[in-house]
């Protein structure tokens, strides 16, 4: 059996997705491929959103090559840790907006 | 020890690899010096156990027959090892410490091919090519011949490392020399990591003083392109894009122009592939290669125009093959017996470095191929 869950391998084989439906698999790489393409914003952009976004699902093979593309596109070490502090803070302030509804709920109990 | 405390342990501990590449392979007996011993390392491994196809068995796969040299374009002289820097990534294993330098009379065999040669580019790299005590006059000289496109790659710092070498734009100019320089990155953490401490703030001041005379301006005939490769064991991003980036950053942070970028591969060849297994990246950056092999760029590689010619004059099919001594498969093997018309469709020379040239949008001394 194997002894992980991740496989760095597995990441190359992403594309099988497609081999047991490959309507869905290809609509999904179809779309894929266009969210990445340069728009209203560049190509660089979207590459620092997606590295966020990897940390913030706790991805590894999102981080894995996401944090490969940074550096083929020459971001820098410092862009790429600023993007993950924006994806940290808003996970850190997801828990703790939350604590309003706490002090609304003790301030309702509470005499 | 609390968790944090933990993590701080083993954060600095990986994070320390400062190792800076002072000397070398040579001055450093390192075994990799050995042309041989690179060879091997390409051919076993992943390419023995068949776990990635050779570079001859995936050209004959993807329909591209052996490659054989067409119509010679382009003359590339080597005229020396000898450089003021020791980059990590130095495919020539250049470095202060490397004494082999083109003689006077192998250049004046030069000159007698530059006379005669149907290539419309001279391109004169090294080491650092000024750092020849007869540089000077060797492009002088070659000048004269008249052909349209003449390269000299140089470092930039060399420009500023010694007073001697300040009026380089000054002579490049007067000469029409097209230069053409390494840039690794726009900031200087990057620039500095691969090049040394210092290169970068001194590349912007040479980049500055060719701008001042005329090198890099918009519309200006005084050609200044760069060149970019990535710092590590990864491979470049699109070239287009790269350049605006470049071009971006230079001018708002340095008022810095130039004129095209050119994104190139770094070959896994000398002290590149050395970093590469001591850094235990060699297999993925391999895969890496092979995954984004392009056959339209293996069809246009530059070694099917170019011929490179060693500081001892020696004729190979690119200054890869030159350090990996590998020499053109011909009956001319140097300078001295030159033959346009006979090395004119000879059997290119190839190996698994040669992946670097055909991966992604190919590489090439003039950038992206396809």
């Amino acid at each position: 059996m194997q002894k992980t869950y991740y496989d760095p391998a597995d990441l190359k084989k992403f594309s099988k997705i497609s081999d047991w439906n490959e309507e869905l698999g290809e609509k999904f790489f179809d779309y894929y491929g266009k969210v990445f393409e340069a728009g209203a914003l560049t190509e660089r952009e979207k590459s620092l959103i997606a590295l966020a976004v990897s940390h913030t699902v706790q991805c590894p093979y999102c981080i894995d090559a996401y944090t490969g593309d940074a550096l083929q596109r020459g971001i820098t070490k410092e862009e790429m840790m600023e993007a993950l502090h924006v994806s940290a803070a808003i996970r850190g302030g997801a828990s703790l907006v939350h604590g309003v509804q706490m002090m609304n709920k003790v301030n309702k109990l509470e005499m | 020890m609390k968790l944090w405390n933990i993590f701080k342990v083993t954060i600095t501990l990986s994070f320390t690899r400062t190792h800076m590449t002072q000397q070398s392979l040579h001055k450093r007996n390192n075994k990799l010096a050995q042309s041989q011993q690179q060879l091997d390392y390409l051919s076993n491994g992943i390419f023995k156990n068949g776990e990635l196809p050779t570079f001859k068995t995936k050209l004959s796969e993807t329909g591209i027959a052996p490659l054989t040299a067409n119509t010679l374009e382009i003359l590339q002289i080597n005229v020396g090892y000898m450089c003021n820097q020791v980059c990590e990534h130095c495919h020539v294993d250049a470095g202060p410490d490397r004494k082999e330098i083109m003689t006077r009379e192998t250049m004046q065999q030069c000159l007698e091919v530059i006379k005669t040669t149907k290539a419309h580019t001279l391109d004169l790299t090294g080491g650092a090519p000024e750092m020849n005590p007869n540089f000077r006059w060797f492009v002088e000289e070659a000048s004269k011949a008249g052909i349209k496109d003449f390269i000299v790659r140089s470092n930039l710092t060399i420009i500023r490392a010694n007073k001697k070498h300040h009026d380089l734009p000054e002579f490049f100019k007067k000469h029409n020399i097209h230069v053409v320089s390494s840039m690794p990155h726009w900031t200087q953490g990057k620039t500095d990591k691969q090049r040394g401490k210092g290169v970068f703030s001194q590349s912007i001041q040479a980049l500055k003083d060719l701008n001042a005379v005329g090198y890099g301006m918009p519309g200006s005939h005084l050609k200044l392109d760069l060149v970019y490769n990535p710092s590590g064991a990864f491979l470049p991003g699109n070239q287009v894009a790269m350049e605006k980036d470049f071009k971006h950053a230079l001018l708002d942070d340095f008022g810095i122009q130039f004129h095209q970028l050119f994104a190139i591969t770094n070959l896994p060849v000398s002290r590149f592939l050395d970093y590469l297994i001591a850094s235990e990246n060699y297999e993925d950056y391999m895969y890496a290669l092979v995954d984004a092999y392009n056959p339209q760029a293996a069809a246009s590689v530059m070694c099917i125009n170019t011929l490179s010619i060693s500081w001892d004059g020696f004729l190979y099919d690119c200054d890869f093959n030159q350090m990996l001594e590998l020499p053109v498969n011909s009956n001319v093997k140097h300078i001295s017996e030159y033959n346009e018309d006979l090395l004119n469709g000879r059997a290119i020379v190839t190996s698994q470095h040669c992946y670097g040239c055909t991966a992604g949008a190919g590489s090439s001394c003039q950038g992206s191929v396809a």
